[in-house]
């Protein structure tokens, strides 16, 4: 598959070298290049430097023919009018936008975008670590620390 | 009306200042506390120190009884999201967009937004228009609801092969319009197919950015 990747931080870059290793055609877009070195050395894929909300940009990356379109850079708004730019202006039939904020994720949800909202995924995975019953883990207490 | 303001730039503050004189209510979401500081000392208590963008911000601006919205930052991003969440969240009817990269305008439309407002392309006609002054030649005065048809101006020269020609006789090319002629010493009219175009008349046209050549060929 076609994959553009945006953002290539932590996420984008781990993503990006996984996909790519498992064959597909993978372009990454960032802002700064310098975040091109969390790409490890192997990384067969494109690299484009600029904001990938701009639909020229958007273009040179090769988004037209992109099966899939990932808005993974660290800001909501930003990646919100990415992945609606890479949907309604180049057509890509698949997106997907990292949206912090869970506000915000439900009003992009209610647009048609596919949405993942770290915040609430790691607020119940916190909970589970922190309060789930298992043998190897402490019950939950009241008199804890109280942060 | 309420007007919610977001983004108090020197836009966003000029059009608060506007609209308060006009008798409007305004609030103005302004993310650097300073800029709303300096906004509620020259206007009255108007500005909301937060990020527009936010459901939470906007729902504190009282957004849900807003009947404009006007997304003036200076990030098209920013607009965008600031005229989604208000529409999708809070059914906001009206929203007017500012668009820093013109390039960007295709997409608010795509989107389903047909108020935009965009400065660099209005100050790109205002200085065409100037450097065409005088030149007699057709000027773009400004696009019309953001279709493909322009609304142009153009001066008739003295010995132009069209002085004394019906509007009728003109070659005028498709999806064209004449809407006004302004006459020297008169007052406009609007003409019709026997009027007759005189020498100096500045007619005003609307038609398709396609066919602006052949117009202007058409009043040479």
């Amino acid at each position: 598959m076609r994959v553009v990747i945006m953002g290539c931080g932590r996420l984008g870059s781990m993503l990006a070298g996984e996909l790519d290793a498992e064959g597909h055609h993978v372009t990454v877009i960032d802002i700064d290049q310098a975040a091109f070195n969390w790409l490890g050395d192997g990384f067969s894929g494109t690299r484009v430097v600029g904001p990938g909300e701009d639909s020229a940009i958007q273009e040179v990356a090769g988004v037209k023919h992109a099966d899939v379109f990932l808005a993974l850079a660290n800001g909501d708004n930003r990646n919100a009018m990415a992945v609606q730019v890479a949907k309604h202006i180049h057509g890509a039939p698949r997106v997907v936008a990292r949206i912090y904020d869970p506000d915000r994720a439900e009003v992009y949800q209610q647009l048609g975008i596919n949405v993942v909202n770290p915040t609430t995924i790691l607020d119940q995975m916190v909970r589970e670590a922190a309060f789930a019953t298992s043998p190897e883990s402490d019950a939950p207490s009241s008199d804890g620390d109280g942060v | 009306m309420y007007i919610v303001i977001v983004g108090g730039g020197k836009v966003g503050r000029g059009a608060a200042r506007d609209l308060i004189g006009m008798g409007h209510e305004v609030c103005v979401i302004e993310r650097e506390a300073d800029t709303a500081w300096s906004i509620n000392h020259e206007l009255g208590e108007v500005a909301l120190v937060g990020d527009g963008t936010e459901v939470h911000v906007q729902q504190a601006a009282g957004m849900n009884r807003a009947d404009v919205v006007v997304a003036c930052t200076g990030r098209d991003q920013a607009n965008l999201a600031v005229g989604q969440t208000a529409a999708t969240r809070f059914g906001a009817g009206k929203v007017i967009a500012r668009i820093n990269d013109p390039r960007n305008e295709s997409i608010f439309r795509a989107l389903g937004f047909d108020n935009t407002v965009s400065a660099t392309t209005s100050i790109v006609n205002a200085i065409e228009l100037e450097v065409n002054k005088g030149l007699q030649s057709l000027t773009r005065l400004t696009q019309l609801a953001s279709s493909s048809f322009m609304l142009s101006q153009q001066r008739v020269a003295e010995q132009s092969s069209v002085v004394g020609c019906t509007v009728r006789e003109l070659r005028l090319p498709p999806s064209t319009l004449l809407v006004l002629v302004v006459r020297e010493g008169d007052d406009a009219l609007i003409p019709g197919p026997n009027t007759t175009i005189h020498a100096s008349d500045l007619v005003i046209a609307v038609t398709h950015v396609q066919h602006e050549a052949a117009l202007r060929a058409a009043l040479t």
